[in-house]
């Protein structure tokens, strides 16, 4: 285990409460780590195939219009392009990229809904031809009126509906109804690597097959969209996926679109065509998280108690359903925040707009409806006069409570561990800093500073006003409702003879699965970790583990592993080592051939889920958050700027604690970007900033330390207890630091990003 | 143009246009895909390398400009197929998630004063975008690398 460095902040691990376990929950080395740092890992942009050409994308300029034509300068000389539009897309394909509805073209074919909608596909050996052609073809259109801001929208791509008790009872009861509306604005993945792919003709022997390299979370998504478009069956396409520069949903449901484009230009050249965007078209193309706007009222007891939560949740869908349906779902199922409440209505819509879709992005919806939950908690406190953290602990799911779904939360609830860790671990950093600034702690400082209602922040000459805010939040793992039944994912394990190699779907995208499933594996047959090779992720080998998203790799698909390890082990009978092992695999391969052991998602017996009346148990299990920001604001620039961040997560087990720190610590810095930098602006429905030099994603200036703690709240039915870790920790941070705002300046803000002409506008 | 080059302590001579991006030398007609591309603009320092020693954003250099000099790029890390102390310190410390920034990232490390505090490594690293790990364990990796430096 590496010494920890001097920096402030970093993260303490909880002690291991399994004592034996040998693999699980050690830091063992990452499976493709030395690749990773020798530089020898292949990204999609550093293969090259024989005799490739280089696609791109003509592209709408208009946010809604009717293409009257598409033309080429006869002046330029043509010789070597490839082109393709909608016409090339024939029965029994589809132009319909297959998705949750089949509503969205791969080629616009005589309408264009958004700007940056693919319209043309172009090819060329060489880049810089091929970029010149681009543009000198023009499109025409007649321009139709756009419907570009969502707050005004009519058009409702997808309603959900949640109730749960008797709620004009709890508001006639009240003593106190507290209303406030919440806006989020746009965030992009930015992902380093931009997306990108390979298509190829043939597939393994089928010379009419397709098959895509690529960039992506969900291979198998991959798969089901170039069946779709291309009309084919799934022995024909295969799907391999490149290592990935990061996904954070960004690789989701994308990838499916740019696969199909690189597959019809590979078809019609009859050769390898590689597409990799340039960082400006990753900014104007892809999706990015829905903006939401929320309102909230509250029924309250003079004694801070809720007695009934009414949520009304408007979403940006863009000009596409993609995701938008389940990223709502998942909003609205976590829109009350981890609190209680007898009677609950959440109302919430996916509006239509004439822009770019909307998709997924890690937490999916959640950190948007969270947010306003928690900064409406403190609006609540502030209005009630009650403490914001008395407040919240009077009203904080326990064990035995019930969710606005009406779950009964059986077992693993940490909403009040999480809670005291983060006040513990908040007074430790606090200490310390004042220390390092040589003067002791104003008694009383810490709990003062959450306390949010006051103004703690001295603006006198000139001095930044400081403020401290807290943010409660939980988040569910795996599918919705009954998404995992309907997923019914496979993986499993073959037995080689050094050991065993994983056979799974479920992509590394950074986050470090091979490494955690290869953990989770060794530790149930009971053999070294480093017995244990994953398959490439290439669909023609592996089975459909379900997407690489929803916090669901490690408890879901980690699971199915762990089931299938332990029937492998009943096959092998009594072995007590490595060594061992290796000789009964190599007698039962002699005597097989191959053995393999391919388990399917089992649900949970306890788990029961009701998708048309939207009530049950929304998710398996759920980890839980609290974090607190320490923000100062400059006087004069009205910059606001993070000092300090405590985050404590619950996770039932961290199968790796460095694996799952670095999410933790990742998935806070993308929430304090959301928070506070990254503003998507858009222009006549096209993003603006569309470039590093004007979006700002943090660099390590903008970080502040971060104190992490991982809590372990075994949850019976993940593998070793564990939960999921993706997503959770980007539910909190940007509540926090609203609410650390509030406190400085005395000032609401009820948005983000938080940027400084927002701040100024609330001040002045 | 003939130019030649001087790369990870080994002699090339290349065809390429003079103001062709470094970084794309490197990586079409040298085959050294180590070093990336995130933004082609001089934002993110995935393109990071070491030209005579100091770190510069590849992608914004031509080729023509560095002949003479000494380039260094993840690939003349390593030796003998032993991990140089840096690429161990990213290992233990979890700093490499997708490991897309991890090249250009190591890169600008090297370039750090050896007796850096953890404000200056914060100050030199202002360049390089990390979009997965919120750096924290990359402070971990090189101040891991540097306290051994200083040894
Ligand atoms: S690619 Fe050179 S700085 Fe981003
Ligand atoms: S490790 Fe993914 S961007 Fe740094």
């Amino acid at each position: 285990m590496p010494k920890k460095s001097g920096r402030d902040g970093g993260a303490r691990r909880a002690k291991s409460r399994s004592g034996e376990l040998r693999t699980v929950g050690h830091n063992v080395a990452r499976a493709e780590g030395v690749e990773k740092v020798t530089g020898a890992a292949r990204y999609i942009d550093d293969l090259v195939f024989d005799d490739m050409l280089y696609g791109a994308t003509l592209r709408s300029t208009v946010p809604a219009g009717r293409i009257v034509a598409v033309e080429k300068d006869p002046q330029f000389d043509w010789t070597g392009f490839v082109f393709v539009d909608h016409r090339d897309i024939t029965a029994p394909g589809r132009n319909a990229v297959a998705m949750i509805t089949e509503d969205q073209p791969f080629l616009a074919v005589d309408r264009v809904r958004h700007q940056a909608e693919p319209i043309w596909l172009v090819a060329h050996a060489d880049r810089a031809r091929l970029a010149a052609g681009l543009a000198r073809i023009t499109v025409r259109y007649e321009k139709e009126k756009a419907q570009l801001d969502f707050e005004t929208a009519t058009e409702v791509l997808k309603e959900i509906a949640i109730k749960r008790g008797d709620l004009d009872a709890a508001f006639a009861r009240a003593d106190v109804v507290v209303e406030g509306t919440y806006r989020t604005g746009a965030q992009e993945q930015l992902y380093i690597e931009t997306n990108g792919v390979i298509a190829q003709p043939g597939a393994g022997d089928h010379a009419d097959g397709i098959t895509v390299h690529g960039s992506m979370q969900c291979p198998y998504y991959v798969v089901r969209a170039l069946r779709v478009l291309l009309g084919l069956p799934e022995a024909k396409v295969r799907v391999v996926q490149t290592t990935t520069g990061g996904g954070f949903g960004g690789k989701e449901e994308y990838p499916s679109v740019l696969a199909g484009h690189a597959a019809l230009l590979a078809r019609k050249a009859g050769k390898p065509v590689k597409m990799v965007y340039e960082r400006h078209e990753d900014l104007i193309a892809t999706t990015k998280r829905h903006p939401s706007i929320i309102t909230h009222r509250t029924a309250m007891k003079k004694d801070g108690t809720i007695l009934g939560i009414d949520i009304d949740l408007r979403l940006d869908g863009g000009a596409y359903v993609t995701l938008s349906p389940v990223v709502l779902s998942r909003a609205a199922i976590h829109a009350t925040g981890p609190y209680r409440a007898d009677a609950v209505r959440i109302r919430g819509r996916v509006m239509m707009t004439h822009t770019p879709p909307n998709g997924a992005f890690r937490g999916f919806g959640a950190p948007q409806s969270q947010f306003a939950a928690e900064v409406h908690m403190d609006r609540i406190a502030a209005e009630l006069g009650i403490e914001p953290i008395a407040l919240r602990r009077k009203n904080l799911f326990n064990t035995g409570d019930v969710t606005a779904t009406g779950q009964k939360l059986h077992d693993s609830v940490a909403a009040h561990e999480v809670l005291d860790r983060a006040l513990a671990r908040h007074a430790i950093a606090t200490k310390a800093a004042a220390k390092a600034r040589g003067k002791t702690a104003a008694k009383g400082a810490v709990k003062g500073a959450v306390k949010g209602a006051t103004k703690n922040g001295a603006a006198a000459n000139g001095a930044p006003l400081r403020g401290t805010g807290l943010a409660l939040f939980f988040h569910g793992s795996g599918f919705t409702g009954g998404g995992e039944v309907k997923l019914a994912s496979k993986a499993g394990i073959a037995l080689t003879k050094d050991g065993v190699q994983l056979l799974v779907g479920s992509t590394e995208i950074g986050q470090g699965t091979r490494t955690m499933h290869a953990q989770i594996v060794a530790e149930s047959l009971g053999i070294p970790y480093d017995m244990i090779d994953t398959a490439d992720p290439d669909t023609a080998r592996v089975p459909d583990s379900g997407p690489t998203v929803a916090s669901r790799t490690c408890m879901v698909v980690g699971r199915i592993l762990q089931r299938a390890a332990e029937k492998l082990r009943a096959q092998l009978g009594d072995y007590d080592d490595g060594k061992s092992f290796k000789k009964r695999a190599r007698k039962l391969l002699e005597a097989r051939g191959t053995v393999e052991v391919i388990e399917e998602y089992e649900r949970p017996g306890d788990i029961v889920w009701n998708d048309t009346t939207y009530e049950g148990d929304a998710y398996g299990a759920y980890a839980w958050g609290a974090n607190i920001a320490d923000i100062e604001i400059d006087p004069i620039s009205y910059q606001a700027r993070c000092t300090h961040f405590t985050a404590v997560i619950d996770i039932g087990k961290a199968i790796h604690p460095i694996l799952a720190e670095g999410q933790i610590e990742g998935g806070t810095l993308q929430g304090i970007g959301w928070a506070l930098y990254e503003d998507v602006v858009m222009r006549d429905g096209k993003m603006h900033n569309a470039s590093l030099t004007n979006y700002i994603i943090p660099t390590t200036l903008d970080t502040p330390p971060i104190t992490v703690e991982i809590v372990e709240h075994p949850y019976k039915n993940g593998p070793f207890g564990a939960k999921g870790v993706g997503e959770c920790p980007i539910d909190g941070p940007a509540a926090a630091i609203v609410n650390a705002i509030r406190a400085a300046t005395g000032k609401r803000l009820d948005a983000v990003p938080a940027t400084p002409e927002r701040i100024m506008k609330a001040l002045v | 143009m003939k130019l030649k080059l001087h790369v990870n302590g080994a002699k090339h001579t290349v065809e390429v246009a003079p103001m062709k991006r470094l970084l794309d030398t490197l990586r079409e007609d040298l085959a050294l895909t180590g070093t990336k591309e995130g933004c082609g603009e001089g934002e993110c320092g995935a393109c990071t390398v070491l030209i005579d020693g100091a770190a510069v954003n590849a992608c914004l250099v031509p080729t023509c400009q560095v002949e003479g000099a000494e380039v260094r790029t993840v690939e003349g890390l390593a030796s003998d197929g032993r991990l140089h102390r840096l690429q161990r310190a990213f290992l233990d410390n979890g700093a490499a998630q997708c490991g897309i920034c991890t090249p250009g990232m190591m890169m600008a490390a090297l370039a750090l004063p050896k007796k850096s505090s953890l404000e200056q490594i914060r100050a030199g690293l202002a360049g390089n975008l990390c979009r997965c790990t919120g750096y924290m364990k990359i402070y971990d990796a090189v101040a891991q690398f540097l306290a051994g430096e200083k040894r």
